[in-house]
């Protein structure tokens, strides 16, 4: 048997305090973003403006979130409750995730200080994805705080900072609407994702322009979410010798051949109806992006494919982390390398706007070790007393 | 029992994939927008500027705009683009001996990106002009509006701690005072012409019927000033830009030199915002498909019991 308990193994370790000095000096470059405007840290300028933050922190981040999400599709729309044990720790990734992706789009937006005006009435633009993302993501952190406050006050610090003796009772009763709201809330931003960039229109090149994109992004959410819940229990069950989850993968894996499937076709059937076809081998950016895209797709697509693959822990980390690659490269292409607004513009994130994407991703990190290390998130085998 | 459920559940998801689906790929209907009924814009003749930029220097004065140096010279306002001190530009393209000259400034679009993308109605079509204008008090700086724009006119103040969009709103502040657009008040050849743009529209369509060599008059300033100078017409591209691409806008370019050469991208007739009313209309009919996701939801989640 297995039960949900803190490692209780030290925080302070050496990888902990390398990414405490990356959060420091992604700090300071903040620090000057806040003073000396956008333009002192970043490459982003009048043809690309959104860069790094908004690509990979918002894009690609939040679809590495979507584990929790994914696997909560699993388990109550399909009736897997045998995934349960996958779930606390698929949450904790996504409220980080989330977490880190809204605390990113607060230091991208130029006009922070107005943030508010997107949940004001008199303000909202109900046609504009964009007010739809805003505000579902915002919504979103929240649920997801929620979802995982049940283990947060298993925690006797937590707790007696509370002062709530009966919080796991009334926490549970009204639990069940935050989980439902767990699976509509990401199934519309992470579509509207998608259906942002219909308005690049002819900036953005036809093997990436579709009127399907908020379909694709979102299937490329799901999928991304199941590899990010195959990719964590693995490193975390190799680093905390926790391998007992591992034949859980085997059953998780056999959705995902499906999935890329769909996509797959899905996306070059859409481009042939289109007729740009031919722009794939033209040997530009956007054409060699798709040619890797789907390269990498296609590798998780074959491994996972045959079953026997799918017993084999190693191969089925190597599938996860191809598609994994290839569907974020995908959602950062639709933004970065697919775009292009002509007349000579050209965009390359700088060091301080990388170091400040690192010192985010640092943040998820150290956030996942201390909480696992402190709360009860992961399964694992029962003490023998 | 739980089979008929489970039945019933697979169809309901099926159909409203499918619903979905049809509506994502229904070519919306390619409908001319409607002009506002006291819409006003600038016909820019390409062939009939001078390059002289006195519609730049009226543009900065009028709007309050900073100058803008490039290069090592610190003296004179000599932009290179559209920028957060530039909202109207004089570009010269030049091939041999062949020259012409280019104003970008905002297009007016009769179905603005700009404005659909903004999540806070920072940027609005105004109902009667149907000038497109900014308000920074709304404003949350997510620069949507840029990436949106198909002609990349709203620009980022990005060395500003506390940014705004720049952009062209026609003059609108001088529009209550009687006055017009600052760029046309100041043309001295009658190269961008300010008016109600049917008035424009039909001008544009008479130039279009010009024989080169002869000499016409042509209005200067305002359309309904009455004030006109005599050209010699020169051959035109037999093209009004802006007339119908993406909707429509009311500004319009007429040249003697193929747009594209001008850096004016070559875009179809359809507004990618009707693509995206589209699809939005389509998948979430205002409110109805989330509030009763969101109830199917709920109740799987109750009969299935929270997992822990």
């Amino acid at each position: 048997m297995s039960e949900a308990r803190p490692l209780s193994s030290r925080v302070i370790t050496v990888p902990f305090i390398l990414g405490v000095i990356v959060i420091l000096l992604a700090g300071i470059f903040l620090l000057k973003r806040f003073i000396y405007g956008l333009g002192s840290v970043s490459g982003m300028n009048d043809g690309y403006p959104w860069g790094l933050w908004i690509a990979y922190d918002v894009n690609v981040g939040t679809a590495f979130a979507c584990g929790g999400y994914a696997m909560a599709i699993l388990i109550y729309i399909f009736n897997k409750g045998e995934y349960t044990p996958l779930l606390k720790p698929a949450i904790l990734t996504s409220m980080l995730g989330y977490t880190l992706a809204a605390v990113s789009i607060f230091f991208d937006i130029g006009r922070y200080w107005n943030m508010f005006n997107i949940f004001m009435p008199w303000h909202m633009n109900f046609h504009s994805p964009m007010l739809e993302v805003a505000v579902c993501i915002a919504s979103y952190v929240v649920v997801l705080w929620i979802e995982f406050s049940p283990v947060l006050v298993k925690n006797p610090g937590v707790r007696r900072m509370l002062k709530v003796e009966d919080i796991e009772e009334k926490l549970n009763k009204v639990l069940f609407i935050f989980v439902a709201l767990g699976m509509l809330l990401p199934t519309m931003h992470q579509s509207s994702l998608g259906t942002l960039m219909i308005l690049a229109g002819h900036k953005l090149s036809p093997l990436y322009w579709s009127k399907l994109l908020p379909l694709f992004f979102l299937i490329c959410a799901i999928m991304m979410g199941y590899c990010i819940v195959i990719f964590e229990t693995s490193v975390s069950g190799v680093a905390f010798k926790n391998t007992h989850e591992f034949k859980l993968l085997t059953k998780l894996s056999g959705v995902i051949p499906w999935l890329i499937g769909i996509f797959l076709i899905m996306r070059i059937q859409d481009i042939n109806a289109r007729g740009a076809l031919s722009q794939i081998f033209k040997g530009d950016l956007p054409g060699n992006m798709f040619l890797i895209e789907t390269f990498l797709l296609l590798i998780g697509l074959i491994i996972l494919w045959k079953p026997e693959n799918r017993t084999n822990v190693k191969k089925v980390f190597i599938a996860a982390f191809c598609v994994l690659l290839g569907a974020g490269l995908y959602r950062f292409d639709t933004y970065i390398c697919g775009f292009n607004p002509g007349n000579g513009w050209h965009y390359f994130p700088t060091a301080p706007e990388l170091i400040i994407t690192f010192g985010v991703i640092s943040v998820e990190i150290l956030g996942y070790l201390y909480v696992v290390k402190r709360f009860p998130v992961l399964a694992l085998p029962s003490k023998n007393k | 029992m739980s089979v008929s459920r489970r039945g019933f559940l697979k169809s309901v998801v099926g159909g409203s994939v499918a619903l979905g689906a049809a509506s994502l790929t229904k070519e919306a209907k390619a409908s001319k927008k409607e002009l506002p009924p006291d819409a006003v814009g600038i016909l820019y003749d390409s062939n009939l500027c001078i390059g002289c930029q006195s519609c730049m220097v009226a543009c900065k004065r009028a709007n309050n705009m900073p100058v803008e140096h490039t290069g090592d010279q610190k003296t004179w306002d000599n932009p290179i683009d559209l920028s957060g001190k530039t909202l109207n530009i004089i570009k010269m393209y030049k091939k041999g001996d062949k020259f012409a000259f280019i104003k970008r400034q905002c297009m007016h679009c009769l179905e603005p990106a700009c404005a659909a993308a903004c999540p806070v109605t920072a940027l609005h079509k105004d109902e009667k002009t149907g000038i497109v204008t900014y308000d920074p008090s709304a404003c949350i700086g997510c620069r949507y509006c840029e990436v949106a724009c198909p002609y990349d006119i709203p620009k980022f103040e990005w060395d500003s701690p506390f940014p705004q969009i720049r952009k062209c709103q026609l003059c609108n502040h001088l529009l209550e005072k009687g006055e017009y657009a600052a760029c046309c008040a100041v043309c001295p050849t009658g190269a961008s012409l300010f008016g109600p743009v049917e008035k424009l529209r039909k001008e544009a369509q008479r130039r279009m019927l010009m024989k080169p060599g002869e000499y016409y008059e042509f209005p200067v300033n305002h359309i309904e000033s009455g004030k006109t100078r005599v050209h010699k017409a020169k051959p035109y591209i037999n093209h009004i830009y802006g007339l119908d691409e993406l909707g429509g806008s009311q500004c319009m370019i007429l040249a003697g030199v193929e747009f594209d050469k001008l850096g004016l991208p070559d875009v179809r007739r359809q507004s990618y915002v009707s693509d995206l009313e589209g699809v939005s209309k389509g998948l979430y009919k205002y409110v109805v498909y989330p509030v009763a996701a969101l109830g199917g939801l709920v109740y799987l989640v109750k009969k299935r019991g929270v997992h822990d």
